[in-house]
């Protein structure tokens, strides 16, 4: 029988493992990465959301990102999307970059999440104050993903 | 401050952890009043949801009072007494504003897990594990609460603590999955599993104009209750063929609803249930559907089934066949609180609802994690612990 511990290690990099496949299939660089859009939905009318007085976290990209904005079918507001001008490199998309944190992608990612919640809500929320002190590897993993969640999903 | 923590599977230790402060504008920091035991916590607890880290805050169903506010909060100040949501919902995002609270796309910190596990992320709610946000949980002596001018709902006077207690989570629960199973009168409805959820789910079916509701349980006290507080009908798993019973009682048709109020734990006295069992051990599913099946294959032909319980992952067994060829509508929801709890408290005050027949046991911080091995063991008849901070 496995031990709910070995699950839980199992489980939670399971997940990890997941959320970092469902993006990059393998390892092994892409011959051409593809400089995919990052988009979300804005329940705002399309007038508000506009290019040039996008929330602070995307304005703060200037230049290097390139916006697209169009009214959502039906009625469900704004779809914002945003990418790299520049395709971030094969390495930099890799496994291993998005593990430890290097994937420049992570970073847009949460910089639109919080330009959204921006847009609707006025604030970000932010995370409670850890009460957690992980000793174990299974505790010490959902702290890791815990971190990169943020910045990794299928937006 | 005082709060009861997951130290691991099967571990729970009150200790001392830094008070909650205010961290966005739009919270308020709430001083719990009570607080109660959940079905679903102890799926945190055993170890089935495997997001939690050892020192984790859990509980989710609470009320308190209210003692700071932020710059941004409206509708609330300081001395309100408030039940709150155990999900937490933004109340402007295209989730929010259709009533699908618990979809929220702004009260999960920890987004990119639950869009792995379940192709998007679910809203926050407190207590529930990093996949859900990783938000202290309400067994405590204070608990932030955000988005509180969305969450949080003053408590009517004539509405006592314990009353009000349930209408944060367990209540709305099984009032939504009556609503959005579509129950109409003249309906029968079979609810599986007579805990608070699966009560409140039974009491919201005969308020909604159900013709015969039959609740489904094993523990006689439980059954007893279901049958003098709620007013439905109950039938005992352990006793009878429920399947041949509930084609008995609909004149061979089946329940036109099916609710399953259960979860991933669930039991039955079927071989399948070991097989269950056994799978869940080898971790070859994550959760056991016992109530799931028969609910489906109990259902009338062209029937709803409405999933209540909590399920995190893969199930094995799942009767595909009967809900296409019996052409089922099946359908399933964490719960959308903020959508009922007005109108729930409304009829709180009116005496339709009664909710304090639940509160088998009063219990104080210090003595929670007896209290949950008692709810767990469903030991001296405990159908739900109130865990209040000052006892």
């Amino acid at each position: 029988m496995v031990s709910r511990k070995t699950f839980w290690a199992t489980a939670a990099g399971l997940a990890g493992a997941v959320a970092v496949a469902r993006r990059a299939r393998t390892d092994e660089p892409a011959p051409d990465p593809v400089n995919r859009w990052l988009t979300v939905t804005v329940n705002r009318a399309p007038g508000d959301v506009q290019a040039d007085k996008l929330p602070a976290p995307l304005q703060e990209y200037g230049e290097r990102i390139e916006t697209r904005i169009v009214p959502a079918p039906g009625d469900r507001g704004t779809e914002l999307a945003v990418r790299f001008r520049e395709a971030p490199s094969a390495a930099e998309q890799s496994v291993t970059a998005r593990i430890t944190g290097n994937d420049p992608r992570q970073d847009l990612r949460v910089a639109l999440r919080e330009a959204k919640s921006l847009l609707e809500t006025g604030e970000v929320m932010r995370p409670d104050e850890p009460t957690a002190h992980p000793t174990t590897p299974g505790g010490k993993l959902v702290g890791l993903l815990s971190r990169r969640a943020g910045g990794e999903g299928v937006l | 401050m005082k709060a009861l923590i997951w130290e691991g599977v099967n571990k729970l230790a009150v200790e001392q952890v830094p008070d909650p402060v205010l961290r966005n504008d739009q919270d308020i920091v709430v001083r719990v009043i009570a607080g109660t035991t959940c079905g679903s916590d102890l799926h945190l607890i055993g170890g089935y949801i495997p997001f939690m880290q050892s020192g984790d805050v859990i509980g989710h169903e609470f009320l308190g009072e209210v003692v700071e506010t932020g710059a941004g909060v409206r509708r609330h100040a300081v001395g309100d007494r408030v039940v709150v949501c155990s999900f937490v919902g933004c109340g402007r995002c295209w989730y929010c504003a259709n009533d699908l609270w618990s979809l929220c796309d702004n009260t999960n910190t920890n987004p990119g897990i639950g869009q792995a596990l379940f192709g998007y992320d679910t809203g926050g709610i407190f207590g529930y594990s990093h996949a859900m946000g990783g938000l202290r949980g309400s067994h405590a002596e204070y608990v932030r609460v955000p988005f509180a001018d969305y969450g949080a709902f003053p408590v009517p006077e004539g509405i006592d603590d314990t009353s009000a207690l349930f209408v944060s989570d367990s209540v709305p629960t099984g009032w939504m999955g009556a609503d959005l199973a579509g129950v109409k009168p003249g309906d029968v409805v079979a609810v599986w599993g007579c805990g608070a959820v699966g009560q409140m789910a039974a009491r919201a079916a005969i308020l909604k104009g159900a013709e015969r509701v039959i609740s489904i349980d094993r523990f006689p006290e439980r059954l007893a209750m279901t049958e003098r507080y709620v007013g439905s009908e109950v039938i005992d798993y352990t006793a009878t063929d429920v399947g041949a019973e509930l084609r008995e009682r609909t004149g061979g048709r089946g329940p036109d609803v099916c609710i399953e109020a259960v979860g991933m734990e669930a039991h039955s006295d079927s071989p399948v249930h070991v097989y269950d069992q056994v799978k869940q051990q080898l971790r070859l599913q994550t959760d056991r559907p016992t109530a799931v099946r028969q609910a489906i294959h109990a259902c009338r032909k062209g029937g709803t089934v409405f999933v209540l319980g909590v399920f995190a992952g893969a199930v094995d067994k799942f009767p595909l066949g009967a809900v296409v060829n019996k052409g089922l509508t099946v359908r399933g929801a964490q719960m959308h609180g903020q959508r009922y709890i007005p109108m729930l408290l409304d009829r709180m005050a009116a005496g339709e609802l009664s909710t304090s027949h639940l509160a088998t046991h009063t219990v104080s911080l210090d003595e929670a994690p007896r209290a949950y091995d008692m709810f767990k063991q469903k030991t001296d008849g405990c159908v739900r612990a109130v865990i209040r901070p000052d006892a």
